[in-house]
């Protein structure tokens, strides 16, 4: 195996991380009945507060941790506005997204001021696992977090598919009514779902700017969260597939990343643009196929 | 003692009547933190943002020239989400109709203003539109879910404009991202000498007002308000509803499309990749906040472009980042949303 294969092989990787982690994120909300437009500001505040943390401590375990706390903080303001109080969900989780970039930003102004020069941390380094392999060696250096994702794609199915607290976590996505008239309490499921979704996405921001880049830039997320968006419908939300998704599309960027450095010239927004037209053409030829949770988009309220 | 109860039913008047008022104090509060922790007066931080802005004839036309996008996003948005067609594609049918707008201006560089302004008006819509068309014609036909797809659009949008940008449309004069220059006569009057302010806001303000006709006065409207009310009742009653939301999603776009064309003739001149600052998302909340009802979206916007106003004030003045005006007005969008559902209940004695 050439070094053009291997170098594309662990580019995809790492360009799936953020994917992984924002879409299994969106996928617990989602299963729960809400769609959390949230998404691509929590990712954008997980980046800022884990490289702020990361860069005022010095350590970048402290600023992950502080990434997924800021995240569960945004999944509960979600669940404050979609599930308590019952606003529309594609309202609150713009809102949402406004604000926390707003946030950010407003933060990261302050914290770092105004300088020309885009401050930078030591951040997570690569692990190699097959560091004495040729092949091996390169595709598997690297980060942690990267092996992280990859690793919660099996759990996150395992805990939706197989436990007690991803079937009420489904049943309360499907059917809300029936949900409560169990016993069950559907507020309370939906803020759980809403607070670990957020918790992922966030971290998935942080792999960029803790680990990644070892720096915080305000195109830092620039439509990930869309990405994440649209994977999920890809992926007919399922976390297995949810692999797929990331992969095939952090393959095709690496390789126009590629293969703009070797010269081609090739319109590689054609290539970004490719997710979202897939997915809607996924959409409109299996829309009917499609296993969206039925109450989706349905504020819950008990009367 | 005196026992209370919190029921479901609506809120007595007065109590409606204050909830701006209470949203405002609240977002107050909640900002006032930040104020605080960026070393600066959040009294004076208000007085800024608020007063300020209305005490010089400039700058109050600027709070109109900032709010002229947000009204019409306002309007796209309430006018299909009336039907129940829920748009939140206004960000990227602002987009084409602000590249149908710019290539009418870079094209036609001969003709007179007479000619090229109403043309580039017109391209704007007709761009907005057929941005729209694709997610509307998929959910009346295929009934796939609007909100995924107008969503996605946005993205695919912006991609184009970032290669058109970077390729066939890119300056030759200019070293960053941007489309040549639009000719002289396409740029819209300006209203008063020395100020920003031009004919895109008056502009805005009819299609308000015909936006409000339309909804509240003609049988499209009522056809409108029953399908968004129950698509099932509309049904019913006769009402073609596959028709009233085709026509509902595709005047909405045009309607994003004609702020992407305003900010082009008015304000930017060329494209570049940064003429909204999430107009299209901002709209969603302007007409949410306005109840979808045209007077109070516009209402809203001009609210919000005061604060837009205020923050380069108060960023100057106090040395806090600028982007606390963003912080501010989208902490009042969310309080306020917040403190409206408040009305559907009240307080009783038992």
């Amino acid at each position: 195996m050439d070094t053009f294969l291997v170098g594309l092989i662990a580019a995809t990787l790492r360009v799936a991380t953020p994917l992984i982690f924002g879409t299994l994120g969106e996928l617990f909300c989602e299963r729960a009945g809400i769609l959390n437009l949230g998404i691509e500001g929590t990712m954008f505040f997980g980046a800022f507060t884990g490289f702020a943390v990361a860069a005022n401590t010095g350590s970048v375990w402290l600023g992950l941790l502080a990434a997924l706390l800021s995240g569960v903080a945004a999944g509960l303001l979600m669940s404050l506005f979609a599930v308590r109080l019952g606003v529309n969900q594609h309202v609150s989780g713009l809102g949402i997204t406004l604000l926390l970039t707003a946030l950010s930003l407003f933060g990261f102004r302050l914290i770092f001021g105004e300088s020309q020069v885009n401050p930078s941390i030591e951040g997570f380094q690569q692990l190699s696992i097959f560091s004495n392999s040729p092949i091996l060696g390169p595709i598997f250096n690297q980060y942690l977090l990267t092996y992280i994702a990859i690793a919660l794609i099996p759990i996150a199915g395992w805990v939706i598919y197989k436990t007690n607290f991803g079937l009420q976590i489904r049943a309360v996505g499907e059917n809300p009514e029936a949900t409560d008239a169990a016993g069950l309490n559907v507020i309370r499921l939906r803020t759980l779902a809403l607070a670990i979704g957020g918790g992922l996405m966030a971290v998935g921001g942080a792999f960029l700017s803790i680990a990644q880049l070892g720096s915080f830039t305000f195109g830092i997320i620039a439509g990930r969260g869309w990405v994440c968006i649209a994977l999920i419908i890809f992926a007919n939300w399922q976390p297995i597939k949810v692999l797929w998704g990331a992969l095939l599309f952090g393959g095709v960027s690496a390789l126009q990343l590629r293969l703009q450095g070797l010269g081609f010239k090739l319109p590689y927004e054609l290539f970004l643009a490719l997710p979202y037209i897939v997915t809607i053409l996924a959409l409109t030829i299996g829309g009917r196929n499609a296993q969206a949770p039925a109450a989706m988009l349905k504020p819950y309220q008990r009367e | 003692m005196l026992k209370l109860k919190i029921e479901r039913a609506p809120a007595p008047r007065w109590a409606v009547a204050i909830i701006p008022v209470v949203a405002f104090l609240v977002t107050f509060l909640i900002c006032s933190i930040l104020i605080v922790l960026a070393n600066a007066n959040p009294f004076s931080a208000f007085y800024n943002f608020i007063i300020t802005p209305l005490s010089s004839k400039f700058s109050a036309l600027e709070v109109l020239v900032k709010s002229t996008p947000l009204i019409l996003t306002g309007m796209a948005v309430t006018f299909a989400f009336t039907s129940g067609y829920f748009n939140i594609g206004a960000e990227g049918q602002l987009y084409a109709g602000a590249i149908a707008a710019t290539w009418v201006g870079i094209t036609f560089t001969e003709a007179p203003s007479i000619v090229v302004i109403p043309l580039m008006i017109l391209a704007g819509c007709v761009g907005g539109l057929l941005w729209a068309l694709i997610p509307a014609l998929l959910k009346v036909k295929l009934k796939v879910d609007e909100v995924v797809t107008t969503l996605l659009m946005n993205s695919i949008v912006m991609y184009f404009v970032s290669w058109l940008l970077n390729g066939p449309w890119r300056s030759p004069v200019s070293g960053w991202p941007q489309s040549a220059e639009i000719s002289d006569a396409a740029h819209l009057m300006r209203l008063i000498p020395k100020s920003r302010l031009h004919i895109g806001f008056i502009i805005a303000l009819v299609v308000v007002a015909i936006v409000y006709v339309l909804i509240k006065r003609t049988p499209l409207g009522l056809k409108m308000r029953a399908t968004g009310a129950s698509l099932t009742g509309a049904k019913f009653a006769g009402i073609n509803t596959t028709k009233t939301m085709l026509t509902a999603a595709l005047v909405s776009g045009a309607i994003a499309g004609l702020a992407g064309a305003v900010e082009i003739g008015g304000i930017h001149f060329h494209l570049i990749e940064s003429i909204s600052n999430g107009f299209g998302y901002t709209g969603i909340i302007v007409a949410t906040l306005g109840s979808l009802n045209p007077i109070g979206a516009t209402v809203a916007a001009m609210f919000i472009g005061l604060i837009g106003t205020g923050s380069q004030t108060v960023s100057r003045v106090l040395g806090v980042p600028v982007y606390l005006g963003d912080v501010v007005q989208n902490t009042l969008l969310l309080v306020t949303l917040a403190m409206f559902l408040l009305q559907n209940y009240r307080i009783k004695r038992v």
